[in-house]
């Protein structure tokens, strides 16, 4: 039962289009945002703020999810509809919501602790069904809200309130473990990087299925500088891989580095290019059917220094959406036994008269 | 095999035939010997017949247990009757004994003089040591004193079917069958039912379903020739029982599951069930996953959160919602229903209650999850409770707690049990147009104008009457609204730790459901002059009325009164219950309604509990109420 994509309209096109021009202003809303100043999530409120008007969607169409933690307080700054749920639960809640309403354009904001944790079965299941979500995950590598516990991406040995000898945990990496769940749609950016968050938030919008974005997120209180590595224009040079779909994965100063596939076991390493290898210089391909090569390059990440980090999309390719095919099952049904008729059901398997 | 000879049979007159006024019959044997179809199809004949029914399947968590050991006996049990009857009955007349292991588990159940039907050729010394058997029951004189037919049931069923060319060990599987053509000449029943059912059954296999109706045939036939089954009886039509109408048997899940389909079009909602599967709830989401023309959505999801949370995202979005579970799940759905709570939206958690704590008993019946429903979650944060007492009860039940889910915004409880859930009964088939109309209206514009003349929307302006708080579905422009778990402000909806407020807003949620319109309680008393009120709720309503008649059949007079509203009560509740010297609570439970009146009303009420995963019988039921009637 293969989606025929060629025909099919893009699921985008099910949710009604707004009337008129709209801005960034026409999706704050009245409250006061009460994150702590310098927060991250500041950043990234603005850039979907400011994404939104391009999506030229019914504000009253669109509905952000969330869990619990600083960054599921979202929903309440978005002039939109939303529901601050509880924790961990909002990729189910909001899988009910677009399987049940396929005019509506349906995102779900979580942290690292809301998604990773507490959430992460619902999370690796909403990605494999591949529901037609768009889900932020802030990631801190901290718990915020609860005042700066170590978070399941946190790095090995992390000293926090409750790990005073260190935290003994092996981290995720959101993007492998989405990767693993059967992702059709992975994507990392950085919150203080307005371009780059903005172009993968429209390339997620775009995306027909579950779309996860995970967005390095500085908390300033808990965990300041755990991404500055990532941040600092030097800095930055060794440690991020910006991925393009059909360029050459290069890197570093004067893009002296790349990734290249290690012929013996398959795997990927970084190497200095030189003109004799740099014909082997991997070029990235998003949409490439197997996602083993895209988890081959989460994996260069260091989880400690943060080296060799990939931003960009890693990996967004087509498959069936869970939400068309079950709507999908609902018309086969009509066409197969007709309209539900109430009467007939109530009244049907044997039966017998009782005469007055 | 092939013949077309009329399909429905009469037994000659040549035998003895005797009229009975009911029958308990119940079918035992290993899980993998078709026990529960054996039933079924009995129980089909049998409302085909128009006697009035009630079953009581028992069947054990295993999928196959070992075969032959006492853990692994299934059995159906059966009571028929000319006039209408309340309970699968206490004891049976007639046990079918598939094997030793059926009748050393069945036995004890048995009155003397009952018949027993047993398969000759299990009882093999293997299969009687594997029990522990010393000696062969069928010979060594422990039957005496039973009417015991003694039938290789086995070899008649493979003698019968030596035509077809099938293997001894697939020619056996037709055992059951055989039985059932037995029992069915014994008592009459019709076969027509039968044979059309396992032509449909086994449409892709066509020999199977021959050579199982050969197996049913040659049983009958085996009943109408020997000498060993000299009698026969019938049990009339219970014609005076039944308003005029058209009636079909139904069990509790097919009849719950019919409900939350009607309650869809009365209510013009598309329906969603967000579940995971559990015993004994897990045939609900089976049957409303083959009515997609319904508009109906179903959705397995990854665990009990996830089903009630995709069915609160789906209520958010304004279809009717609802999520199937057992206790077990309803203590992993409890985060999410205190969420509902505070949302506001409407929501139908059914709860198929199993034996408990923890896995249980989750093949056996309990009304232990009545506390937990009532006050299984954080905080200040009441849900309406209902509950259905027959079977066919859990249709208008299920319509009933739609009702309130809808009219209120909030979510309802919907307390059925493993006992009615798989029991069946007759039921009267509704007219559609005389169901009742559940239509709500969404939100659809401001509902409040600020000091300075502005029209906006208030997600937390309350209907003065209900208190419900308006149902605004995404999609509808101007109303773009936020809510969460988090306390909100009276009104707007906006967060608010204001200590006032969350006084106001917890008293109010209590407010609303307190003040949920049900109808008041009714007793029953034929003569007026009753100082004891028998008080029940749920599926204890057949066995409680069959012991009240019983006792007033004695010359006692007795009250009862049985409640479908657990929360909120009745309003005259306080009332009934003060009008009588004793009321006396029997529940299958350690007393959890008894425990709430008591709290609430301050009346000393008595409890009779009973927790061993089976439904009360009526004949001890009736000796502990005269107990409490003399005492």
């Amino acid at each position: 039962m293969a989606e025929t994509t060629e025909t099919a309209p893009h699921l985008l096109s099910l949710v009604p289009k707004a009337a008129g021009k709209q801005t960034m202003k026409d999706f704050k809303s009245d409250q006061e945002v009460r994150w702590c100043p310098g927060c991250g999530d500041y950043a990234i409120l603005a850039a979907v703020q400011g994404f939104m008007p391009e999506l030229g969607l019914a504000k009253e169409n669109i509905v952000f999810v969330s869990g619990i933690g600083c960054s599921s307080r979202f929903p309440y700054y978005m002039n939109t509809y939303g529901m601050h749920s509880i924790h961990g639960r909002a990729p189910a809640i909001a899988t009910g919501l677009a399987t049940s309403r396929r005019d509506l354009s349906v995102w779900v904001v979580t942290g690292d602790g809301d998604a990773l944790s507490i959430g992460g079965n619902h999370l690796i299941h909403a990605l494999r069904r591949n529901v037609n979500l768009k889900i932020l995950l802030f990631n801190n590598r901290i718990y915020g809200l609860t005042k700066g516990q170590y978070s399941p991406t946190s790095e090995i040995g992390k000293i926090t309130k409750s790990t005073p000898m260190g935290s003994l945990d092996a981290p995720f990496n959101p993007v492998s473990l989405a990767l693993g769940a059967e992702a059709t749609f992975v994507a990392r950016t950085v919150d203080s990087d307005r371009k780059h968050l903005t172009e993968v938030l429209r390339q997620a919008a775009a995306h027909e299925g579950t779309a996860l974005v995970e967005i390095y997120q500085n908390c300033n209180i808990f965990n300041d500088g755990a991404f500055d590595v990532i941040k600092d224009r030097e800095q930055a040079q060794e440690a991020v891989i910006r991925l393009e779909h059909g360029q050459p994965v290069r890197f570093g100063a004067d893009n002296g580095k790349g990734v290249v596939r290690d012929p013996a076991t398959g795997d990927l390493a970084v190497v200095e290019v030189t003109p004799r290898n740099e014909a082997d210089v991997l070029v990235h391909d998003a949409h490439a059917a197997s996602p083993t090569t895209a988890f081959a390059l989460s994996r260069l990440a260091d989880p400690d220094t943060l080296h060799h980090t990939p931003i960009g999309v890693l990996r967004s390719v087509e498959r069936p959406v869970y939400d068309t095919l079950m709507a999908r099952q609902l018309e086969d049904a009509v066409e197969r036994q007709g309209p539900g008729d109430l009467g007939a059901l109530l009244a049907g398997g044997d039966t017998w008269t009782v005469a007055g | 095999m092939t013949s077309q000879v009329s399909t429905e049979r009469e037994p000659t007159a040549a035998k003895d035939v005797r009229r009975l006024e009911r029958v308990v019959i119940r079918f035992a044997g290993d899980s993998g010997d078709g026990m529960q179809l054996t039933g079924d199809r009995f129980t089909s004949e049998t409302a085909s017949f128009g006697n009035d029914l009630s079953t009581l399947p028992n069947f054990p968590a295993e999928i196959r247990a070992p075969a032959g050991t006492l853990p692994g006996v299934s059995s159906f049990q059966l009571h028929f009757a000319d006039h209408d009857i309340l309970t699968p009955g206490d004891a049976p007349n007639v046990l079918v004994a598939m094997n030793p292991a059926a009748l050393k588990a069945n036995l004890a159940d048995l009155p003397r003089g009952a018949e027993i039907i047993v398969n000759t050729d299990e009882f093999t010394t293997r299969a009687l040591q594997k029990v522990g058997y010393a000696a062969d029951p069928l010979e060594d004189g422990s039957l005496d004193g039973y009417q015991v037919h003694p039938v290789p049931l086995t070899t008649l069923t493979v003698e019968a079917l030596k035509e077809f060319g099938l293997t001894r060990k697939e020619a056996e599987r037709s055992k059951n069958m055989f039985a059932l053509g037995l029992l069915s000449w014994m008592y009459h029943r019709p076969t027509e039912g039968t044979e059309t059912f396992l032509r449909k059954k086994f449409a892709k296999k066509p020999q199977i379903a021959e050579a199982n109706i050969a197996a049913f045939r040659a049983g009958w036939n085996f009943g109408e020739t020997t000498e060993d089954f000299a009698v026969s009886y019938e049990v009339a039509p219970a014609s005076q029982a039944f308003p005029p109408g058209v009636y079909r048997n139904i069990s509790g899940n097919l009849a719950l599951s019919y409900g939350l389909i009607a309650a869809s079009r009365q209510a013009a909602l598309p329906l969603y069930l967000g579940s995971y599967p559990i015993t004994p709830a897990s045939d609900i989401l089976h049957e409303l996953s083959r009515h997609k023309n319904f508009g109906v959505r179903t959705f397995q999801a990854e665990d009990e959160i996830a089903g009630i949370g995709a069915a609160l995202g789906a209520a958010f979005g304004g279809s009717l919602a609802v999520t199937t579970t057992s206790g077990p799940g309803v203590a992993l759905k409890s985060e999410t229903v205190g969420l509902a709570v505070s949302l506001e939206l409407p929501l139908l958690i059914v709860d198929i209650q199993r034996g408990g704590p923890s896995t249980g008993l989750p093949t056996k019946t309990e009304q232990a999850d009545l506390l937990q429903a009532m006050y299984g979650r954080n905080g200040e944060a009441p849900v309406p409770v209902v509950a259905p007492c027959t079977p066919a009860d859990c249709f208008d039940a299920a319509l009933e707690a739609a009702r309130i889910a809808l009219a209120y915004r909030t979510p309802v409880f919907l307390l059925s049990d493993g006992y009615l859930a798989n029991g069946s009964e007759p039921w009267r088939v509704p007219e559609v147009e005389d169901l009742p109309d559940l239509r709500v209206p969404f939100a659809d514009g401001p509902n409040h104008t600020t000091e300075d003349g502005t029209e906006v929307f208030w997600p937390y302006k309350r209907d003065p009457e209900t208190l419900a708080r308006p149902w605004a579905v995404p999609g509808t422009p101007g109303l773009e609204h936020r809510i969460g778990g988090i306390e909100k402000q009276d009104g707007t909806g906006n967060i608010s730790y204001d200590p006032a407020n969350h006084d106001f807003m917890v008293r109010t949620r209590q407010a609303k459901v307190d003040g949920i319109a049900v109808p008041d309680l009714e007793v029953d008393d034929p003569d007026g002059g009753a100082r004891i009120l028998v008080l029940g709720w749920g599926s204890t309503y057949g066995p409680i009325t069959a012991a009240v008649r019983r006792l007033r059949g004695i010359g006692h007079q007795v009250a009862q009164a049985h409640l479908r509203y657990l929360n909120p009560f009745p309003a005259n509740l306080g009332e009934v219950l003060r009008a009588y010297d004793k009321v006396v609570v029997p529940e299958m439970n350690l007393g959890q309604l008894a425990a709430l009146i008591r709290a609430k009303y301050l009346v000393d009420a008595r409890s009779h509990t009973q927790v061993n995963g089976m439904p009360f019988k009526a004949e001890q039921l009736a000796a502990a109420l005269k107990e409490a009637i003399d005492g």
